[in-house]
């Protein structure tokens, strides 16, 4: 039984850790899968986490926090989109670029705001997403293993992480039952069909940006608005990045891209429940347990996934031929 | 007259300082065929995109069945019943048939309608005009002849009534041309207008109603078909007198240079595409393979060139085996004096982001002529990529422009320039003249002869049939991977055309 709980602790966290990591990934999914790489993910994850927690703070509102974190995260996708859309830069660069823009804007706006050290007020409540129960969890809390699944495993997560969940039937929708994901995945694979078929490939670049800002600005809320009560520096930690991993590991799939998350916010549960634990009469460095979902999303991505194929004309802006 | 389909009135277009359209008008009948033929560069394909909505016009009136209208994006020209064929397929190759044939005109924004009204208007379209394809299948999964289909569907899917054909058959064999022409055919039956940009001529004669010539730009003549001839519609489009069949003496073979004997060849998929194939060359011959593509001609002349591992046979080069079993250095055999053109010169014969004098040396910049110590002499590389464009004319004659911005036919001769000029003892050449302008044909052909005349042995592998009986003074067709067949060059067409098509070895085998 102590195994037992032990394990409902473990993925439970994994579902908490998992939700950033999710929200990233199909962000990046809607965008790379339009034709526009993005590893910008991270730097707009960071940017939101930060809005949302500075508007929580001032507004006095959960709601008016994440419409700021999600606005602030879409106006750099934006920037992203002038730059790699409209004026076919190179996307990587741009990418790089908003993460450095947003890794040092948070903290110098931060200290210019609050004078916390690049912190913003810490939130109170109904300032942050709280945990929500869902009907009847108290009352089966009691029923072994089932029981115990749903009050633990599935109840009391905050709004967002249901969300996250949720978006991923959803993506699944929009990408291949509306006209919209039809030609969304068509234009990360051959921008010239969509043109030529009178659909403008600019617009529907913009509009798979767009999506991306909206779910990392999401993303970042979580951090700052549901595992934390405020945003602190470089909250983000990689954590785009490694989303960035799990979509390539998901071959641009939005089922694929869930469990992908899962396994890594499963891994960085187990390493935070294993520290200081000895596995098998060894005591194991705490830094080696941190750097365990690193390790495996390099062994992961060097090999063990078989071939990924990005989208066709991903990273490649649209020229019309001459 | 017949009512007009189309006709355009003093059409320009510029880009940058090219004048690329200059004045031109055209007027297509409805219900006709009508060919639009042009060196590359002559601007057919500028001026249909301008017609298509892709470009705008910087003067000039289009009008479409008799109503003048303005064309500023595709789907303008959707609406006014304009449909295009690209000369690069406009398809998404991992989507189904039916996902590319609604992307654009999907009408509602859920697509479960949309697909299932598509389903039964692709069985509509398949039945009226005889265009079988299975909606359900992936493009990459379908041969081009078929994805070509597909592009026709998608046209007809949007209620095209004029359809423009951009070099439909670069990418056909001459079995799948002949399948698109009777489509064709039979569009024109149902009353369509059809618009064939090409810059084949035997293309012209055997569909058209009309054709009209481009040269630089303008519109130089519009001819009815019956009326004129191959050589007068080449004397229009090059602007002098052209040989369309290179003149040749008799050959004098001589010693055998290359040998080779029982190789075998598989493909990636592990697939074998060359079975058992034994022939000799000897200096002072062409030998030319016929074949449908596909059938083991790329795969034998890379084995051969040291660029694919074969499985099994043995390969002699004057007398001397060469590992083609085993790891064969292409460097090794051009010393040994083998040279290659290979088939694919964009991906494999020239880095096309290179300036023209560093293509013309590539594969032979480790030679200690174009040497100075360890670095490079640019000096006597920037002499020699002169003297070659001087010999083979190649235009732009500027050896830092960047390859990429050269024509088809000039990117060809700087690679036939920089392997003949090596003086090999064998030359291969894959596609001599694939994408390659009527005038340049000839240049090349001329040469490939003259290769010949000065003792070397040539061979060449080609799927345009005319190239093969013109240039062979042998002539091997391949089918399935083996040789079925040798003959000389005064084989009839069609006679090669069933060796090739394979019949001969599927009634012996009865």
């Amino acid at each position: 039984m102590d195994f037992f709980n032990t394990l409902t602790l473990i993925l439970d966290s994994t579902i908490r850790l998992s939700v950033p990591l999710l929200l990233a990934c199909l962000a990046g999914l809607y965008s790379e899968r339009a034709g526009v790489f993005d590893i910008g993910l991270e730097g707009k994850m960071l940017a939101g986490a930060f809005a949302g927690a500075a508007g929580a703070a001032v507004l006095g509102s959960a709601w008016l926090g994440l419409l700021c974190g999600i606005l602030v995260s879409v106006g750099l996708a934006l920037v992203h989109g002038f730059a790699s859309i409209t004026h076919r830069g190179n996307q990587i660069v741009s990418g790089v670029a908003i993460n450095f823009i947003a890794a040092g804007s948070t903290i110098i706006l931060g200290q210019a705001w609050f004078q916390q050290g690049g912190r913003t007020p810490a939130l109170g409540a109904g300032q942050r997403f709280e945990a929500i129960e869902l009907p009847g969890a108290a009352a089966l809390r009691d029923v072994p293993v089932v029981g115990q699944i749903y009050s633990e495993l599935l109840s009391g997560h905050s709004l967002i992480a249901y969300l996250a969940f949720a978006m991923v039937p959803f993506t699944w929708w929009v990408l291949y039952r509306t006209r919209f994901g039809l030609r969304l995945r068509a234009v990360g694979e051959n921008p010239a069909a969509v043109d030529t078929a009178g659909v403008s490939v600019t617009w529907l670049r913009y509009r798979a940006v767009i999506c991306t800002g909206i779910l990392t600005g999401i993303a970042g809320c979580y951090l700052s608005m549901v595992q934390n009560a405020g945003f602190v520096k470089d909250m983000t930690a990689g954590k785009g990045f490694i989303a960035l991993a799990a979509l390539i590991f998901a071959k641009w799939k939005p089922v694929n891209a869930m469990f992908a998350c899962l396994l890594f916010g499963f891994l960085d549960a187990l390493s935070i429940r294993l520290q200081g634990t000895p596995i098998m009469g060894v005591r194991v460095p705490v830094q080696l347990m941190q750097a365990l979902p690193y390790i495996l999303t390099v062994i992961l991505l060097a090999g063990f996934i078989g071939k990924a194929i990005p989208p066709r004309a991903g990273g490649v802006p649209y020229v019309k031929e001459r | 007259m017949a009512e007009l389909a189309i006709a355009l009135n003093g059409i320009n277009k510029s880009f940058g300082p090219v004048h690329a359209n200059r004045d031109i008008n055209l007027d297509v009948p409805r219900g006709s065929i009508h060919g639009i033929i042009g060196e590359n560069g002559a601007g057919k394909s500028t001026l249909m995109s301008i017609l298509y909505g892709f470009y705008q016009a910087d003067s000039g009136e289009i009008s479409v069945n008799g109503k003048r209208v303005s064309i500023k994006t595709p789907n303008d020209a959707i609406a006014a019943g304009i449909g295009m064929v690209h000369q690069h397929f406009m398809l998404v190759e991992n989507f189904t048939v039916l996902e590319n044939i609604i992307l654009g005109a999907e009408g509602e924004p859920l697509l479960n309608k949309s697909i299932s009204k598509a389903r039964s208007e692709l069985a509509r379209l398949e039945r009226e005009y005889g265009l079988e394809v299975d909606p359900d299948a992936l493009i990459e999964e379908l041969p081009v002849g078929l994805q070509q289909r597909v592009e026709i569907l998608k046209a007809l899917y949007r209620g095209a009534d004029i359809l423009i054909l951009d070099e439909p058959t670069g990418v056909l064999t001459p079995a799948e041309a002949d399948h698109l022409f009777r489509i064709l055919g039979q569009l024109k039956e149902q009353g369509k207008t059809v618009i064939l940009i090409t810059h084949k001529l035997r293309e012209i004669m055997a569909i058209t109603d009309n054709v009209s010539v481009m040269r630089q730009g303008t519109m130089v003549a519009t001819r009815r078909t019956r009326d004129t001839t191959v050589e007068e519609l080449a004397e229009l489009m090059v602007g002098r007198r052209v040989l369309l069949r290179v003149q040749k003496g008799e050959s004098t073979p001589g010693d055998v240079k290359l040998s080779v004997r029982n190789l075998t060849v598989k493909d990636s998929r592990n697939v074998t595409m060359v079975d058992n194939v034994s022939f000799d060359i000897r200096a002072g011959e062409i030998v030319g393979i016929a074949g449908v593509a596909g059938n083991g001609q790329s795969e034998l002349i890379e084995a051969i060139a040291g660029t694919r591992r074969a499985v099994s046979g043995t390969v002699t080069l004057d007398g001397k085996p060469i590992d083609v079993t085993g790891t064969v250095d292409p460097g090794e055999l051009r010393d040994r004096g083998l040279a290659h053109v290979p088939e694919d010169r964009h991906h494999v014969g020239l880095v096309l982001a290179f300036e023209e004098r560093e293509n013309s040396i590539l594969g032979y910049h480790d030679k200690p002529r174009f040497l100075n110590g360890p670095f490079l002499d640019l000096a006597v590389i920037e002499e020699d990529a002169k003297a070659k464009i001087e010999a083979y004319d190649i235009r732009p004659g500027n050896p830092h422009l960047k390859t990429a911005n050269f024509s088809g036919g000039n990117q060809q001769k700087i690679v036939l320039a920089r392997e003949m000029e090596q003086d090999p003892g064998v030359l291969i050449v894959g596609q001599p003249t694939r994408g390659v302008d009527v005038g340049a044909i000839e240049f090349i052909h001329k040469r490939l002869i003259a290769m010949r005349d000065a003792g070397k042995a040539v061979l060449v592998i080609s799927v345009e049939l005319d190239e093969i009986r013109s240039l062979s003074d042998r002539i091997l067709v391949m089918f399935a991977g083996r040789i079925v067949g040798e003959r000389g060059p005064e084989a009839t067409e069609g006679e090669l055309g069933l060796l090739m098509a394979g019949v001969e070895q599927q009634e012996a085998a009865q």
